[in-house]
């Protein structure tokens, strides 16, 4: 079980350090955002996409800001890859007016559609048909766009996989299904809910195209979904990408994390950790220097730094809005 | 204007939208090929393609959610359910997404969807071709229902719920496709979703009603009134959320006496907050206690003749309750 990143094969340095920039500011994000819960400043839930982080942004790096992106419980990298500015992400969670929902949703409710983020979402599974729809508005329309569903190996055993991933094959629709498989529904292994654990074998199943990818690898990612978003957005129809991928933090914060996974486990792929992996790969190819690096890695925690301090001092909203926004108004 | 049964109204209604607007679809179970099991569809896949009327596959939870996403990016769908008794597998998408998907979204989001579904009883469809289960929609915020059964209602209502922000569900009664008849016109016509419409003047006593109990409500009206005399008001709500709660309380605060019939069973359902409302704002203008008529709690309509009628309310229960109550 290794991850190698193989950043000189064929990536411009300007592409690997964007992706560098970009798997940076998600972990960034998603450390501040840890520290917030543990202070008790988060009101409510947050589960974190750290160790994932290589997934969204080499997906995303092919979007458009007019394709658009269904994402999960654990969303905060997807909304940020797709460009939901970090005081956005960080005050949703905090319950501010500076959230991308004003704060009435929290971790699992971000929408940001003026940059294509059709939400995260607290239910697994109804994602999966909403993106469908979104490939079908776009043929119907004959728009170019592309829909991209991301969800993880718990809705793979959802009917609404199904249901989806069926629909999309018949009718040709331009949808990407990228599976996070991180190995654990909450913390049920997959091995344990299902019998075949490979999740492109049921892309092939639906006639779906398909490829597997190490998920801690963003190159491998980014390459991937080249092929996968030029499939689809070209026509030929539905793609799924299965990313193998690890969560290293619990499933949510505040979780007693044992019981279900070995210490040994965790460690492992935390040697496997995608950001340390095209750092190196970054050196060994001698295509970065530690200055180069260290310098993007300071611009990023000053961003989000300024970005946590612009959400902490933003109003909570007024609670007679409360009662707003059932229906148009 | 042309006369014309319920179910050609909703077809016209579909046609003039599909006609006047590129961005309205339909999908649904056999709504393509066949038309629709009840032909509400038929003709339109021939004139309209089958890219803009989906036969989809078999799968509640995936119409609605196909239908959800196509409107967040630019459509205006129209779903159909093919019964409502088989909506259960989509309450997902409808309670937890459509539903919540502006308030959630504080505003960001709209969700201009419509969900046709035929409901109620009267065609010996037993258990799970007959169930009137509105009011568990009517009990979500985000949500609007109505229930036309005058045909022009349904073809106005129609024409607002495709074109409104927020998600419909459009309630169509199946006994009502071929025996209700009406002058529709011919286009542009709308009917605002929120508004009640009085069946019948009368200054007595009110009844409270929609879809084919509304029918059996206004014969019982005619009965009632052709052997005692006096006079009786009957609403036809059309929209069950928003509900018009104006015209209900203008109408019992003129007759004193308020009598809610409906086909759904009597616990939990749209007469109870009907009677709440009258029993909390027009109090001091009660003669007789707010009565409710409504099938009895149980599961679902039976099959054999003799269960399904004791099912049934009919005209002469709801002239009996119309005797007791103006009598009171």
């Amino acid at each position: 079980m290794q991850t190698e990143t193989h950043a000189g094969a064929d990536l411009n340095l300007d592409t690997l350090l964007s992706l560098y920039r970009g798997m940076l500011s998600i972990r960034k994000i998603e450390e501040a955002l840890v520290r917030l819960y543990q202070l008790g400043h988060i009101p409510g839930a947050c589960h974190t996409y750290i160790g994932q982080e290589a997934i969204a942004t080499g997906v995303c790096a092919h979007l458009r800001q007019d394709d658009v992106v269904f994402s999960t419980h654990r969303g905060h990298g997807h909304a940020v890859a797709k460009g939901v500015p970090p005081e956005e992400v960080i005050g949703e969670l905090l319950g501010r007016m500076t959230g991308c929902s004003r704060g009435r949703g929290g971790s699992m409710h971000l929408f940001s559609p003026e940059v294509g983020l059709m939400g995260t979402t607290g239910i697994v599974g109804p994602n999966l048909l909403q993106s469908t729809g979104a490939a079908l508005s776009f043929q119907l329309l004959r728009l170019d766009r592309v829909s991209v569903c991301f969800f993880g190996d718990g809705a793979v055993n959802n009917g609404a996989f199904h249901e989806a991933i069926n629909m999309a094959a018949i009718w040709d629709l331009p949808v990407l299904f990228v599976c996070e498989n991180n190995m654990y529904a909450t913390e049920v292994p997959f091995a344990y809910a299902t019998r075949n654990t490979d999740v492109v074998a049921r892309a092939a199943s639906y006639g779906v195209a398909s490829q597997d990818v190490d998920g801690n690898d963003v190159v491998a990612v980014f390459n991937a979904s080249a092929q996968a978003v030029d499939h689809v957005r070209g026509g030929r129809g539905p793609y799924l990408v299965e990313c193998r991928t690890y969560r290293t933090r619990p499933h949510a914060e505040g979780m007693r994390d044992v019981g279900y996974r070995t210490q040994d486990e965790v460690s492992q792929w935390k040697q496997r950790d995608p950001i340390a992996a095209l750092r190196t790969a970054l050196y060994n190819d001698a295509m970065a220097t530690e200055e180069q690096l260290s310098a993007i890695e300071e611009r990023v925690t000053a961003t989000v730094d300024a970005a946590r301090e612009t959400a902490e001092s933003s109003p909570f909203p007024d609670p007679s809005t409360a009662t707003s926004h059932i229906f148009s108004e | 204007m042309a006369t014309k049964l319920l179910i050609e109204a909703i077809r016209d209604g579909l046609a003039e939208a599909m006609d006047q607007d590129e961005r309205v679809m339909i999908i649904g179970e056999d709504v393509g090929r066949r038309g629709g099991v009840f032909r509400v569809t038929e003709g339109l896949m021939d004139t309209y393609g089958e890219m803009r009327v989906v036969d989809s596959p078999l799968a509640e939870s995936l119409i609605v959610g196909v239908a959800i996403g196509a409107a967040a990016n630019g459509m205006l769908p129209v779903a159909e359910i093919q019964f409502l008794d088989f909506i259960p597998p989509a309450m997902d998408q409808l309670m937890s997404e459509a539903a919540k998907l502006r308030y959630r979204s504080n505003g960001d989001w709209d969700c201009p969807i419509v969900i046709r579904t035929p409901y109620g009883g009267g065609i010996h469809g037993a258990l799970y071709h007959s169930q009137s289960i509105e009011a568990v929609f009517t009990h979500i915020p985000g949500l609007k229902v109505v229930a036309p059964i005058d045909p022009a209602d349904a073809k106005g209502l129609l024409t607002s719920a495709i074109y409104d922000p927020d998600p419909v569900i459009f309630l169509e009664h199946k006994k009502g496709y071929r025996s209700i008849r009406g002058e529709v016109p011919d286009n542009g016509h709308t009917v605002p979703i929120g508004k009640a419409r009085i069946a019948r003047e009368g200054s007595d006593l009110t009844i409270i009603s929609y879809g084919m109990y509304l029918q059996e409500s206004l014969a019982a009206a005619d009965a009632y009134v052709e052997e005692h005399g006096g006079s009786i008001e009957v609403i036809d709500l059309r929209s069950l959320k928003p509900l018009d709660s104006d015209a209900i309380l203008e109408s019992v605060m003129k007759t004193g006496k308020a009598l809610i019939v409906h086909e759904a069973n009597m616990f939990g359902g749209i007469g109870g907050e009907i009677a709440a409302i009258i029993a909390e704002h027009a109090f001091a203008y009660l003669d007789g206690p707010v009565t409710r008529l409504a099938s009895p709690d149980v599961p679902a309509m039976p099959f054999s003749p003799p269960l399904e009628q004791a099912f049934v309310r009919d005209k002469n229960d709801i002239r009996a309750a119309i005797e007791k109550l103006a009598a009171f």
